[in-house]
């Protein structure tokens, strides 16, 4: 028997004691555990299973084990991936610590940054939001202005954020901050991490076009943070936040995947495919009665089954060149187009049945598709516009001339 | 599952790209073309194809082939489409010899596969009767007549069909022209009594022909598998021709999309690089997107020919998925091959519109997108 396969056999037994039943249904969206100081489990064996898993390390698989992490090489976390896959395990932990900044604290930190901050979001102690995006800097986020300024041991912060995903719930933030103003806008950026306990700060949540959202603004006065709380070199914050950003990418493109639906706390029901839905209102039994409508359909699925391989492919690609490659960016343009369509057809699958607000005449799951359909018009601006990521494709992958530096000459 | 190419692949494909690229650029089909070549292909090209082992890439040793499979067949056939090398491979290897590979006796696939494989026996594939891919409806019959068949009926788009030695043709045997049973493949000889093949003319230069069957009387063994063949059997034979056929015209996409990058970066206008303009970066930058999708759809679509464990209905959804992609690809990226490098792409001195051509023809060829969706929409019952 070889290495991987009694791997996956004590995997799979360990799996089999230690996931509780009700961890193998499908995710519901308030059940989803984010961890941190406040961390809520509707459901009690929610908190077993991470305590489980964050004690097998598994929660971050291929994380170093010095840290906590499970230290599996990429084969063994894929087979431990699979039998979790098998049994229709629940994520134990959601968080943007171990999706977004875990990876980068492991190559950019220092050994007190990473033994300070890397077990606490295996275990999801601590729940991250990232601090990026200001009011005047989207797309060209390197124009941020949020300013850093040093004072003996501490840097003093002040400045605001936007579109700060959790910050109302969020215990540390990763924050981008502008630590010289005299160079050229992309070498006077510094990463720094920092509680969001501190004094100083305030958050206010955003109303979207969908309804509530986790989005906040969030305001730094005058907030102290310890000068060892930068991560790598001063100055040098822009090449950690790219490199976030390739991992975001990764995890958003996700959305495009129909398998990773469910683990969005997406719709599981009958509605999550157009074709079924389409027939269901209009009575179909056989055959879509729509001919337009089922060649859109037909597209859209064949797109979608062509992007999942491709997918798979990227990961069987990226084993060799660790970590997310360039394709991140088609991954992250392609996939947030297929969800956006996705829920384009599903209101024309469903007609006016889908257009509802809330209140009487519409099921739950209808409404749902509502909010849903206008929440899926941010996938292709947040992480990065449809348009910067074609941008990078140009440049980085095609190797097309860059008319910005054109512009800039 | 086969996404990624195992090392003998790679150095199949470094092959494969070298002789394409050194011996058969795409000037051998221009000067095909303009010397209104009667065969439709270099001969003593095709002697070296088959040196090379090509013929026999997907058909097992027992017969006389290599046993690389249908992923090594899709490199080689991905490789010629880059250049857009006419050779028998699409008709005679990937349809015939595909066809008796699946539906022949014991004793046919002993006689022929050993014969196509050493080059010495070219095959077409008489198949549609009309100008769009039907597979459903055939009106060609073969009547039972004592110890013989009599065919009758009309055939267009025979690929190569003025060239092969013999005609692989679906006819009827029983029930109606639109019925998918009594379907049943007769091997005739191109030039026996009652056979007329006429060559045409198509803008590809590949060039097909139309056949036409009047009172053609062959023997009870030249039926392949010596019966009637099932809708599936049937459908799994031209599955493995229009994945192969995807392989080919994903190297021809890729080509000019190559080209077409590279223009961009060349051409000047307004004083700076055309490529520079992001009206045409973020065309080229979707056309890439959609070209990895047609890579991986083409590649998951070999593998599944080549596991035992894939049912005939996984491969169906595979082909259609990977057909209706690079068929609609194929169309964006060979129109903006012209479009992007403007007034010289309209030239028939550069060879963009080779690729345009043969993109076009090759979209038409065993079911165009609009064919594929369709299909995939049935085969996934809706």
């Amino acid at each position: 028997m070889s290495a991987l396969q009694s791997f996956r056999e004590t995997a799979r037994e360990w799996l089999e004691v230690n996931c509780p039943p009700s961890m193998r249904t499908p995710m519901v969206q308030d059940e989803i555990v984010w961890g941190g100081r406040q961390a809520q489990f509707k459901n009690p064996d929610s908190k077993l299973w991470l305590q489980r898993m964050a004690a097998k390390g598994w929660t971050c698989p291929t994380w170093p084990s010095d840290y906590g992490g499970g230290g599996l090489s990429v084969d063994q976390a894929m087979v431990l991936g699979q039998e979790m896959a098998r049994i229709g395990a629940r994520p134990a932990l959601t968080s943007f610590g171990v999706s977004m900044l875990g990876p980068v604290l492991l190559q950019y930190g220092n050994d007190q940054q990473k033994a300070e901050h890397i077990p606490k979001i295996v275990r999801g102690e601590i729940r991250w939001c990232q601090g990026y995006s200001e009011p005047g800097s989207g797309s060209d986020l390197a124009s941020l202005k949020t300013r850093a300024e040093r004072q003996g041991d501490h840097y003093l912060i002040n400045g605001s954020k936007v579109w700060t995903s959790y910050a109302d719930k969020a215990d540390w933030i990763f924050c981008l901050v502008r630590t010289d103003l005299d160079v050229p806008k992309h070498s006077g950026i510094s990463f720094i991490l920092f509680d969001m306990a501190s004094e100083g700060i305030t958050t206010r949540p955003i109303q979207l076009i969908s309804g509530s959202s986790p989005f906040c603004e969030t305001f730094f006065d005058n907030v102290r943070v310890p000068v060892s709380n930068l991560v790598g070199q001063l100055n040098d914050g822009w090449t950690i936040a790219k490199r976030l950003l390739q991992h975001e990418r990764t995890m958003i493109s996700g959305f495009g995947l129909a398998d990773s639906q469910a683990d969005r706390g997406g719709t599981t029901s009958v509605l999550a495919s157009p074709e079924k839905a389409a027939m269901k209102y209009r009575g179909d039994r056989e055959k879509l009665s729509d001919p337009v409508l089922r060649d859109h359909i037909a597209r859209f699925k064949i797109d979608s089954e062509a992007f999942s391989l491709t997918s798979h492919r990227a990961v069987e690609e990226s084993k060799q060149a660790q970590g997310p490659n360039t394709t991140s960016s088609m991954l992250k343009y392609y996939g947030c187009e297929l969800n956006k369509r996705r829920y384009e057809l599903l209101l024309q699958a469903i007609g006016s049945q889908s257009l509802g607000w809330e209140g009487e005449g519409f099921n739950d799951d209808e409404l749902r598709i509502a909010r849903e359909w206008l929440r899926s018009k941010a996938n292709s601006i947040e992480g990065g516009t449809a348009e910067v990521q074609l941008n990078i494709v140009a440049k980085r992958v095609l190797g097309l001339p860059d008319i910005l530096s054109l512009l800039n000459k | 599952m086969g996404l990624v190419l195992t090392q003998e692949q790679q150095l199949l494909r470094d092959a494969a790209k070298n002789f394409c690229t050194q011996h058969a650029p795409v000037s051998v089909l221009r000067h095909l073309r303009d010397s209104a070549d009667s065969v439709g292909y270099d001969q003593a090209l095709w002697q070296q194809m088959v040196e090379l082992g090509w013929p026999g890439m997907a058909i097992s040793e027992t017969f006389g082939g290599f046993d690389f499979g249908y992923s090594g067949l899709g490199i080689v056939l991905e490789e010629c489409g880059r250049t857009l090398l006419s050779s028998p491979l699409i008709a005679s290897v990937l349809l015939g010899a595909a066809a008796i590979n699946r539906l022949g006796t014991s004793a046919q696939k002993k006689e022929l596969l050993p014969k196509i494989v050493s080059g010495e026996l070219i095959l077409a594939f008489a198949h549609d009767e009309g100008p769009v891919h039907r597979p459903g409806t055939i009106a060609t019959t073969a009547n039972r007549q004592a110890e013989h068949y009599v065919l009758e009926g009309r055939k267009c788009f025979v690929l190569d069909g003025h060239m092969a030695q013999k005609i692989l043709v679906v006819a009827r045997t029983s029930g109606a022209t639109d019925e998918l049973c009594g379907r049943s493949v007769f091997v005739i000889h191109a030039d026996q009594s009652g056979v007329s093949v006429h060559r045409t003319q198509m803008v590809d230069s590949r060039n097909c022909a139309n056949v036409v069957l009047k009172n053609v009387v062959v023997g009870q063994e030249s039926q392949l598998g010596g019966a009637e063949i099932s809708p599936q059997d049937l459908d799994l034979v031209l599955d493995t021709a229009r994945i192969g056929l995807s392989a080919e015209m994903l190297g021809s996409a890729l080509e000019v999309f190559e080209r077409t990058v590279d223009y961009l970066k060349q051409r000047e206008q307004f004083g700076v690089l055309i490529g520079s303009f992001q009206a045409l970066q973020h065309r080229a930058a979707i056309m890439y997107s959609e070209l990895e999708l047609c890579r991986s759809a083409v590649l998951a679509a070999l593998a599944a020919l080549d596991d035992p464990q894939r049912s005939a209905n996984d491969i169906a959804r595979l082909a259609s998925i990977s057909k209706a992609k690079l068929s609609e690809t194929a169309e964006l990226v060979s129109n903006e091959g012209v479009q992007m490098h403007g007034g010289i792409g309209m030239t028939d001195e550069f060879d963009i519109g080779f690729f345009l051509k043969r993109a076009r023809v090759a979209q038409q060829f065993l079911g165009d997108a609009s064919f594929h969706r369709d299909r995939y929409a049935t085969l996934n019952q809706f």
